[in-house]
């Protein structure tokens, strides 16, 4: 199994990377309390941003970029973490997903994240990230974390838990899902798959 | 192996001068390009199809008909023609117009066009893409093959008693190219009836390339036309040349950092690594297209985009001189070298006929 995070923050340091890695601990610590050690890598878009704005324009992947969308399609689990931009995810995060083939992300485990200057905008995770994934037909785990600025400083209140806390059930609801998965079958390569396809077309 | 050039008949402007020509200049530089390419000794030209701005090509068999006129070696293609907006019945008709006008030089790319408001400019569904490029070129091989032809289907009204005139020159219908960039379905068009297969590969990594053209020899090999290594591909490419290199790039870089097709995304440098293009010395252009047969395996017929990214006519006619002069020569003894001798040659018209009549006398005795 395999964990992969994307981050599009675009600060160094940014508190988004920060959110990531926090939710990919929790989620690996989860796993393994199931007995499954499981590897994890941190995509940062920002390291990536001319990359996309090329395949973009070009309609193909320079080489960087080919290996962190394949590391997206072939994890077993996916933690996605944005800084909220102008009432929704940024830009850069949704040209990274434009660039994934739409079915690529059928059935998997996907948990969003997002961080922002004020708690105010914390339904942008409900009204543009859920969305997003559900169109992509990814199981999208129930609890999605928004870490306002005064999150990191304090505890819950009447309302909800603390961020501690938040980050503790969404890793352990992806680490479920992940956990109840199947293990995938090897995937075809590219041509065999391509070949099925064809196995409909008819011609004459 | 033929060599020859393929032209979009984009109008760009120059950035350079900032002087956008004229459609009737770029149309006039298309026929110069064309018979600067038999002059220099290319094999092949080939149009493409558009109908839109900016682009001029809009009647390919009116102006490969004029190439043919006063062309002598030369063999008139097509890069590509529409198989889905086109009717099937008019491309028999012209094609077959054509190869009698050109003796035989003329064969086609066949592809679905990449502009989608073109559909309806024709009656057509763009929805149906994929049904029109089966269902029209099923009853193109037939109007060519077939004398009399009684025919019903989706996209047209039903033939009865058809017949496509002039009938195709010696009985021989035109080659047909498939031209696909990215559709495994255009791929297995091309193996299923044992066609040449087209991957134009200008904007794509060579790795994507391998992979189309391995799937097309496959499925050739599987519908019984013959061994993987039988199926007959070409390739595109596009090149700028100067004795120095750095010249080269120095020149093509304005061009580049502006064209339509190229320009604000990946610099010279990442889209020269990437892709096919090749901005250099004629060495360095004769080396890059060596490595393509390293990805397909031998093909047939490698065809240079040269009148890309608003260069002057002047510039693209010093290019072909070049690209005749220096770089074709090379290739045909290096890619002849080690060249299997049961590969098959790339397809002519007389080559063709040959077969065809063995067919046949073999049939009859």
């Amino acid at each position: 199994m395999k964990l992969i995070a994307v981050s599009a923050g675009l600060s160094t340091p940014s508190s988004t990377r920060l959110l990531a890695d926090r939710l990919v601990e929790s989620a690996r610590g989860e796993l393994a309390a199931l007995g499954h050690t499981v590897p994890a890598e941190v995509i940062e878009l920002r390291e990536l941003a001319h990359d996309i704005a090329n395949h973009l324009v070009t309609g193909f992947p320079p080489s960087r970029l080919a290996a962190a969308i394949d590391a997206v399609t072939e994890a077993d689990g996916l933690i996605v973490v944005t800084p909220v931009f102008t009432a929704s995810y940024s830009g850069l995060l949704k040209s990274f997903f434009d660039l994934i083939d739409p079915d690529a992300l059928t059935g998997k485990p996907v948990l969003v994240a997002a961080t922002g200057g004020t708690a105010r905008h914390s339904l942008v995770l409900e009204h543009a990230l859920r969305p997003l994934f559900a169109y992509l037909r990814a199981t999208v785990v129930p609890t999605a974390v928004y870490a306002a600025s005064e999150d990191w400083g304090s505890g819950g209140d009447e309302y909800t838990d603390g961020l501690p806390a938040r980050i503790r059930r969404a890793g352990g609801e992806l680490a479920a899902l992940m956990a109840a998965r199947p293990a995938r079958a090897e995937p075809d390569d590219d041509v065999t798959a391509l070949e099925r396809q064809l196995a409909d077309l008819r011609f004459d | 192996m033929q060599f020859g050039i393929f032209t979009v008949g984009d109008v760009t402007p120059d950035p350079t001068t900032g002087r956008t020509p004229s459609e009737h200049e770029r149309i006039k530089a298309m026929i110069a390009i064309a018979l600067k390419a038999e002059e220099v000794g290319l094999d092949v030209f080939a149009t493409g199809e558009h109908h839109n701005p900016p682009f001029v090509p809009s009647s390919p068999t009116t102006m490969l008909g004029h190439i043919a006129a006063r062309t002598e070696k030369l063999i008139l293609s097509t890069s590509t023609t529409l198989i889905t907006t086109n009717d099937p019945v008019k491309i028999a008709e012209d094609y077959a117009m054509l190869q009698h006008l050109a003796d035989g030089r003329v064969d086609l790319m066949l592809g679905r066009g990449n502009t989608g408001p073109v559909y309806p400019w024709f009656g057509q569904d763009i929805r149906q893409g994929i049904n029109l490029a089966k269902e029209n070129y099923a009853l193109l091989r037939r109007l060519w093959r077939e004398d009399i032809v009684d025919w019903e289907g989706t996209f047209r009204t039903p033939l009865q008693a058809f017949t496509s005139t002039p009938r195709p020159l010696d009985g021989v219908p035109p080659f047909v190219w498939h031209g696909s960039i990215r559709s495994p379905e255009i791929a297995e068009q091309a193996a299923f009836y044992g066609d040449g297969f087209f991957h134009n590969n200008i904007f794509w990594p060579a790795d994507h390339t391998r992979r189309m053209v391995q799937l097309y020899r496959r499925r050739y090999a599987h519908h019984g036309h013959g061994r993987p290594e039988d199926a007959i591909v070409g390739l595109g490419g596009q090149v700028f040349m100067r004795k120095n290199s750095q010249d080269a790039v120095r020149e093509f870089r304005p061009y580049f950092d502006n064209a339509p097709v190229y320009g604000h995304g990946p610099s010279l440098e990442e889209f020269t690594e990437q892709t096919p293009l090749t901005v250099g010395s004629p060495q360095q252009v004769i080396e890059r297209t060596l490595t393509f047969r390293e990805s397909v395996g031998d093909y047939q017929r490698q065809l240079f985009l040269m009148d890309h990214a608003g260069l002057p006519l002047k510039t693209v006619l010093e290019q072909l001189d070049i690209l005749g002069e220096e770089v074709v020569p090379v290739l045909r003894k290096e890619f002849a070298d080690g060249r299997p001798a049961d590969v098959p040659n790339a397809p002519t018209h007389t080559a063709r006929g040959t077969a065809a009549a063995t067919t046949r006398g073999a049939t009859a005795a």
